[in-house]
């Protein structure tokens, strides 16, 4: 455990809120300036040089606006709900590294135990580690957590309350189908989620992200080499479990007017919002974490990184090559949110439980089956790329196209719209 | 209550104290002026026929349902895998000594034996084991889920239609499972 120090924590807390929120502000401009780019127009441009005021802006809006509580809703959950929502979403960005961290020394073994006092004992060595470690400062609110990942597992199924009370204690018919939609889809992603993970922590042994962080920097590769299936699998369950684009129908706006958030308005309005950019952040910093090697890049850091620049130095570069990789991923999000169309909801629902569940069980059994046997690490690689082919070829094979589905369709009668018999 | 807790905690007490700070500030600032119409549900200018607190489609029950099965399944996943993880990296007797002393320590903290590398396999491959008959188990499971169509969104929804008899006698399959 790290001496606890109650200005760090606190100085540390407020800062990365603080960048926490700016980022989500400005993360919806760059929404914005992106959509603008894609859809050929100028975006957002009026208030301050190339519109970079706007945020602050939005947000003084969103705080000076009436806050409408209509006279039919459930008040507690009404108002309970966004705090859910938006303290779920903080929370779990409690254990995910930020920054340089180091994995905690672990409990010594020692194989004949000496007499305590003896020099240079196991004891000795753990307590001089444990200084060291205590010693030097970890970018993660709550470092050294050794179920880190169960964790952010646990809170991010929580979320799912926020959407629901939203939904259900607005008493409108849009805000309950776009939450009972949403809690399905997010609990749907969520078994795929867990199983792609599990590759990452049989390959460290470990479920603290630090840890996982280390053991990538150590053996000089990415997991994402490794295994790209389980990287695929993720991305697409964290694109779900974020409502984006193209697993956005939660609120999708065309059919639902704003989904679980439609009688929301001023500040409750601007939390929930809030909290679906904080989810991106804390899953784009998972990812770069878990499959792309932290701050690790090669050619800018080495394994003994504060020998060459220093401690302040290397804090700053760490944090910036995690930082870039992050963006990276919100870039994806963005774009990719105006290329895929949305999908329908039994597609929604078919992808999760025949596509995603059975490809990442198949996925787990090969990391084991290569683990346990001692094959070489790139037929984890080979394996992945094998089964994403054959997942395609069936999919393929068995689901025909648009207009000859395999599947069975009932026929209506030429003349007659769906629906009526 | 270990350095670990109070960190969460004081992160949970600053969070709570950010968000009503900016809820109570804001209460001051911003108007109130409600109107009867204001407190309307919003439903693009119908006027809504009833509340939204109905019966919703036992198809979301069912995704709930499945959703608690699998996520158990998961949770027992998460401490084999650290388990076996370390295990295996035990296993490779290449390993030099205080590599080992600290994977060990990983798998079983505080034991005071340090086991080698034969041991450290056979119990890999009892943790291997284990969990190929959990997962025959768990796959038996779901095939079974997926034959008797819990896993379909469509199907259910057919079952609910009503069909009328003329139409039944022309279309010469209708799956009508009830779920």
């Amino acid at each position: 455990m790290p001496t606890f120090n109650w200005i760090y924590t606190a100085i540390f807390i407020a800062v990365l809120v603080g960048a926490v929120l700016n980022t989500v502000a400005y993360l919806i401009l760059a929404e914005r300036k992106i959509a603008a780019w894609v859809q050929d127009r100028l975006g957002p441009n009026r208030v301050g040089p190339w519109g970079l005021l706007q945020p602050i802006v939005d947000g003084g809006k969103m705080f000076l606006k009436e806050d409408v509580i209509p006279a039919h809703v459930d008040k507690v959950f009404f108002l309970l709900a966004p705090m859910v929502a938006f303290g779920t979403a903080m929370l779990a960005i409690a254990v995910v590294p930020v920054g340089h961290t180091v994995p905690p020394p672990l409990p010594m073994v020692s194989v004949n135990p000496p007499a305590y006092n003896a020099p240079d004992t196991p004891v000795q060595r753990f307590e001089a580690m444990q200084k060291g470690y205590a010693d030097q400062f970890s970018f993660a609110i709550a470092p050294g957590l050794d179920i880190g990942i169960l964790y952010v597992f646990a809170v991010g199924s929580l979320a799912v309350y926020g959407v629901i009370l939203a939904g259900w204690s607005a008493n409108n018919k849009y805000a309950l189908i776009g939450s009972l939609r949403s809690s399905a889809q997010i609990i749907s992603y969520e078994i795929p989620l867990g199983m792609s993970i599990l590759g990452v922590v049989l390959l460290a042994g470990s479920l603290n992200p630090e840890r996982i962080v280390a053991n990538q920097i150590d053996g000089g590769m990415w997991n994402v080499f490794y295994m790209p299936l389980a990287f695929l699998l993720f991305l697409t369950s964290v694109f779900a479990e974020c409502n984006r684009l193209p697993f956005d129908l939660p609120e999708s706006e065309q059919e639902l007017v704003g989904g679980y958030h439609t009688e929301y308005s001023s500040l409750k309005l601007g939390m929930l919002l809030l909290a679906e950019y904080a989810h991106m952040i804390t899953t784009s910093f998972l990812m770069s974490c878990l499959f792309f090697g932290g701050w690790h890049l090669p050619g800018l850091t080495t394994t003994n990184d504060s020998a060459l620049y220093g401690p302040w130095g290397t804090a700053i570069i760490h944090a910036a090559v995690l930082a870039a990789k992050m963006f990276c991923f919100i870039a994806l999000f963005m774009v990719v949110r105006w290329t895929i169309p949305r999908f329908r909801f039994d597609q929604l629902m078919s992808l999760a439980w025949k596509v995603m569940i059975p490809l990442a069980l198949l996925n787990l059994v090969c990391v084991l089956l290569i683990l346990q046997f001692g094959w070489p690490w790139w037929s984890m690689t080979v394996a992945s790329v094998v089964l994403f082919v054959l997942a395609g070829a069936w999919g393929v094979w068995s689901g025909g196209n648009v207009t000859a589905p395999k599947r069975k369709v009932r026929k209506l009668p030429p003349g007659l719209p769906a629906g009526v018999v | 209550m270990t350095a670990l807790v109070v960190c969460l905690l004081v992160f949970v007490t600053v969070g709570a104290m950010l968000l009503s700070a900016n809820l109570v500030v804001g209460w001051f600032v911003r108007p109130d002026k409600p109107t009867a119409e204001k407190g309307e549900a919003y439903e693009c200018g119908e006027e809504p026929v009833g509340p939204a607190w109905v019966q919703f489609d036992l198809r979301f029950y069912v995704v709930a349902l499945l959703f608690v099965i699998f996520d158990v399944e998961i949770a027992f996943f998460f401490p084999w895998a650290v388990v076996f993880g370390s295990a295996n990296q035990l296993a490779d007797p290449s390993l030099s000594e205080p590599q080992r002393v600290e994977i060990a320590n990983r798998l079983t903290p505080g034991q005071l034996r340090l086991p080698d590398a034969a041991a450290a396999q056979a119990f890999a491959q009892f943790a291997f084991f284990e969990m190929l008959v959990f997962f025959a188990i768990l796959l038996v499971g779901f095939a079974y889920l997926w034959k008797r169509g819990d896993l379909e969104w469509v199907r259910s929804l057919e079952s609910h239609e009503p069909v009328s008899v003329a139409e039944t006698a022309r279309v010469p399959h209708v799956e009508s499972e009830v779920v």
